[in-house]
């Protein structure tokens, strides 16, 4: 068995050697007699800088504009939230945002089985292809929709004789928001379907059951939470969700127009009580959506350990 | 981004190809249609007419001009955040942390025009500092820097969000060794932790410029939406859209699908580095195999 | 460098890490700090480096208070558990950091790293990144890189805990060597008290945050000063029994014990070693004595043998928890017990603790 050389006696020594010492002193500033809380260097700046951007460009602003509606009064705010053109458009936003959101679950649940479960040549570049909504601009994408559902475009010379018009209506609205959505759908769901047990669907499939009762019984249960949380941020997407459908919806008040639309059109008119109202509900919606998103989050994560 | 499946089924059985169609044909549709359309569309009317539209066109360029300004700064101002803001929050422990933690999100999921509408009721001429801007002659809204404002709120969380998790993942340890051996803080943070993020620091400044290059509504509100003096690249593709000029709309469209692509291909390449780093740092996890034939002497 | 801890405490949250520890190390010790998990001394290993801060208390070198200053300017070598190694930088830069970060010029960087890379016998590993290393290497690495610095005062951290057991071997006694040569004030924070023993010149047991014991390895192992260094350190039985006049009783069985001259009876906790048993054929085969004279009559349950030893397991006859013997193999070979046979066991040593309420076995 070979061992390793005795430590070379070269290196005996009392203590630091004098002409090492002036290299090797530990850097300067002298003994500091304050004591530190922390051994990691940093704290202070870094806390300084996360500090100053959140509140200056978070907490401010969005204080600011609750502030503002909450200047109205009680009285003030609902009427400027709750005329019937708002209300129209709430429903048709939420309308929207809820159909497309089922949509991209159930489909984004096919293609994130299908990713994860299936071999077959281009899967990796419809893996890729999945991320294009996310990092094709909205405007873009509303500008594309609408040109190919429109009477002339490639798909609605086609649809609209058959009378699904995708442009300047409801569909076209739900359609768009199934694009901008869909990849949040996916993702979510895709990491839980990979990381299922097969061992328990080849129990079930031992004991008897055919391929529906061990996707019914065994798989869907287990993915369900990362479907639902998938549900959700779609969800908060698409309620939040402006570019796009800008271009697609034709913005009819009352018909297709949604509240972010409303938002601005109010803007433009300098309504501004009417705007600020109007995104506080908004607001409240959106930032509901983030704490159920989050609660569900956790719950994913508890389950997986 | 997925790794190969383990225990993938071929596609042979009839359920399969059924479900294979259906993503393929949900994709398709939804996703590859569209973006090959507006390339088509683009240039329709030969490559001739697609360069006329984006360089002939004063407004056009300038649209072009002041995203390529715009976004870069908002992508470098939130880098900087997300380094601060995630060695704060992945190396320290405080009162308010997880506060902190959920406001990342917050820009998330608030809809872009109420983030413009907020800073319009800060920054506007009747907004709260509405009367000392235009005291000072400084303009915000209206103006390019309620657009870097604007295009900041908006990617806000990228890149913190994605330097938090590799930094958790790969812990203080590094940190604390190169402390004891001496190192100030600088020296810690280039020579120790910048390695280390990298490539997720890298993964996060790409989306975040994808979304700034892509955002809309926000920019819209904030704007006033002055063509050849506000209008970024997305706002101009709505002007031109409704001024009926759709093949010039396409065009800069088309400008704007070719970076998404490109980021997607970035992205992809980075992912797979990061993939790398990661089994690494499992193998790093895992205890030393001590099987080297190559040192001699000692085994290990 | 040597090193005074002066009653430190820490806690995280509302645990207890450290309960008012005091220790000294004089310059040139190889002191173990030895425990189960939790015990804390990691925690004073860190302290000490100054990787953590103690909320009360303080920590001398050389006689200056050092409890105030920043770990990057305590002089100190730490070998982290894991390595720590810096995962982008290769072998030679690992090494070199700590003189990077003082600006020391090229060649004297390359010099020193040279010299610690043969030192650790990497001689041409140094281009290599840590990944591809094993564990000894990456360990060797680390001990490199802390000693680049000519610290005063060396401090490992389960230096050799991820490593196969003859690696752990050969590169303790490495270190032990190192240490002869070097001479230098060397802590390491270990639960296994083979490497303690094997190492150090003295041994700190330690447990729930406060020190047991402090002692050279044979000291603490033979006059365990508590029933936990008792315990911890090699193999126990425990019993319940009494003292009273000078004796002992275990299970009836009458032992010396001077320690407690007393007429007033006690209850008393009788620690034996295994090692320290002596196991013979019952003299009289089928005796229902439960004792005779100064040996406990047992039956062999089963016999155990691991490499050199073997362990008896015996049921003493009057009942009781399982008692355990350990003779040489060949020892054991030679009695030739079956279970079932009737055998007479004597304490050659016996330590008696009276019964402290706060620890139970």
């Amino acid at each position: 068995m070979n061992t390793l050389p005795p430590p070379s006696s070269s290196n005996r020594r009392e203590g630091p050697p004098a002409d090492a010492v002036s290299i090797l002193r530990p850097p300067s500033p002298p003994i500091r007699r304050a004591r530190h809380r922390t051994v990691l260097p940093g704290f202070g700046i870094s806390a300084a800088i996360t500090s100053l951007m959140i509140v200056a460009l978070v907490v401010f602003p969005l204080a600011v504009l609750i502030l503002r509606a909450a200047s109205l009064g009680p009285a003030g705010f609902l009427a400027a939230a709750w005329t019937p053109r708002a209300r129209a458009a709430y429903a048709v936003s939420l309308g929207s945002s809820l159909t497309a959101a089922i949509i991209s679950s159930l489909l984004g649940l096919l293609v994130a089985w299908v990713l994860v479960r299936l071999e077959f040549p281009g899967r990796r570049i419809l893996d890729a292809l999945v991320d294009v909504p996310l990092a094709l601009p909205t405007a873009v994408a509303g500008l594309v929709y609408s040109t190919l559902y429109v009477e002339k475009g490639w798909l609605g010379q086609w649809l609209v004789p058959v009378g699904i018009k995708g442009a300047y209506s409801l569909l076209g609205i739900v359609l768009v928001l199934v694009f901008v959505s869909l990849p949040f759908a996916i993702r979510v769901v895709q990491p839980v379907i990979e990381s299922l047990d097969k061992d328990t669907e080849e129990a079930a499939r031992l004991l008897g059951a055919s391929k529906s009762q061990t996707f019914f019984r065994v798989v869907l249960p287990g993915i369900l939470p990362a479907v639902v949380t998938g549900f959700a941020l779609a969800l908060a997407r698409a309620l939040g969700e402006y570019g796009s459908v800008v271009f697609i919806s034709g913005n009819m008040p009352f018909k297709t127009e949604i509240a972010p639309v409303l938002i601005v059109s109010r803007l433009e008119e300098f309504a501004y009580a009417e705007a600020t109202a109007i995104a506080v509900v908004l607001l409240g919606m959106s930032l509901s959506m983030l704490v159920v998103v989050n609660v569900l989050q956790q719950r994913l994560v508890r389950n997986a350990q | 981004m997925t790794s190969k499946p383990r225990d993938a089924a071929t596609a042979t059985s009839p359920l399969g190809l059924l479900l294979i169609t259906g993503a393929v044909a949900t994709v398709g549709l939804l996703i590859v249609a569209p973006l090959a359309s507006v390339f088509v569309d683009a240039f329709s009317n030969g490559p001739q007419a697609w360069w006329e539209a984006l360089a002939h066109d004063p407004d056009t360029r300038h649209a072009i001009w002041l995203s390529l300004t715009v976004a870069p700064i908002a992508v470098l101002i939130n880098t900087i955040f997300g380094v601060a803001a995630a060695w704060l929050v992945a190396r320290f422990r405080f009162p308010g942390r997880s506060l902190l933690v959920s406001l990342f999100d917050v820009p998330f999921s608030v809809s872009p025009v109420v983030a413009g509408l907020a800073l319009v009721l800060i920054f506007g001429r009747q907004g709260l500092l509405g009367p000392t801007l235009a005291g000072l002659a400084v303009k915000v809204i209206f103006a390019w820097p309620g657009l870097v404002l604007a295009t900041t709120f908006v990617t806000l969380p990228l890149v913190v969000r994605e330097l938090i998790p590799v930094m958790e993942a790969i812990g203080p340890e590094e940190e604390m060794a190169a402390v004891s051996l001496g190192a100030n803080g600088w020296q810690v943070f280039w020579r120790v932790t910048l390695p280390n993020i990298r490539w997720a620091l890298l993964h996060g400044v790409v989306l975040a410029n994808a979304r700034a290059m892509g955002e809309f509504g926000a920019v819209y509100v904030v704007s006033g939406h002055i063509a050849g003096a506000t209008d970024t690249m997305p706002l101009r593709v709505e002007k031109l859209f409704q001024e009926y000029r759709t093949p010039a709309s396409m065009a800069v469209a088309s400008v704007l699908a070719a970076l998404a692509l490109l980021t997607l291909v970035a992205k992809v390449f980075i992912e797979r580095q990061l993939e790398t780093e990661s089994q690494e740092l499992e193998a790093a996890r895992a205890p030393g195999a001590d099987t080297d034939p190559t040192t001699g002497g000692l085994g290990p | 460098m040597s090193i005074r801890v002066d009653g430190v405490s820490k806690s995280f949250g509302t645990f207890k890490a450290l309960d008012n520890v005091s220790l000294d190390v004089p310059q040139g010790t190889l002191l173990a700090l030895l425990g189960p998990s939790g015990s804390g001394k990691t925690t004073l290993l860190r302290i000490i480096a100054g990787l953590e801060w103690p909320d009360s208390g303080r920590i001398e070198e050389d006689g200056t208070d050092i409890t105030d200053r920043h770990a990057r300017q305590r002089e100190v070598g730490f070998v982290f558990q894991h390595y720590a190694l810096f995962r982008h930088m290769s072998v030679f830069e690992n090494v070199a950091f700590g003189m990077r970060v003082r600006k020391a010029p090229q060649a004297e960087v390359k010099a020193r790293v040279d010299e610690l890379l043969h030192l650790v016998r990497l001689d041409n590993l140094g281009a290599r990144k840590p990944a591809q290393l094993s564990g000894g290497q990456r360990q060797r690495v680390a001990l490199a890189r802390a000693l680049a610095i000519r610290p005063r005062i060396l401090l490992l951290d389960e230096p050799f805990g991820a490593l196969d057991a003859k690696v752990r071997v050969e590169l303790r006694q490495w270190l032990r060597r190192l240490h002869d040569e070097i001479g230098m004030t060397t802590v390491f924070v270990t639960h296994d008290q083979e490497e303690a023993f094997e190492l150090a010149d003295d041994v700190v047991v330690m447990n729930e945050g406060h020190v047991e014991q402090r002692g050279k390895p044979e000291e603490v192992f033979d006059k365990p000063a508590t029933p936990f260094v008792m315990d911890f350190l090699g193999n126990v039985n425990v019993y319940h029994g009494r003292v009273e006049n000078g004796r002992a009783f275990w299970h009836g069985v009458p032992i010396d014990y001077p320690d407690y001259p007393h007429a007033q009876a006690r209850e008393a906790r009788v620690y034996l070693r295994p090692h320290e048993l002596d196991i013979a054929r019952a003299l009289s085969g089928g005796t229902s004595e439960s004792h005779a004279g100064t040996s406990l009559v047992a039956t062999v349950l089963r016999q155990t043998r691991t490499g050199p030893i073997t362990r008896i397991t015996c049921q003493p006859r009057q009942g009781g928890s399982d008692l355990h013997v350990d003779l040489p193999s060949a020892a054991a070979r030679e009695l030739g017990l079956q279970p079932g046979d009737s055998v007479s066991i004597t304490p050659r040593h016996v330590r008696v603790f009276l019964p402290d309420p706060e620890y139970v076995i």
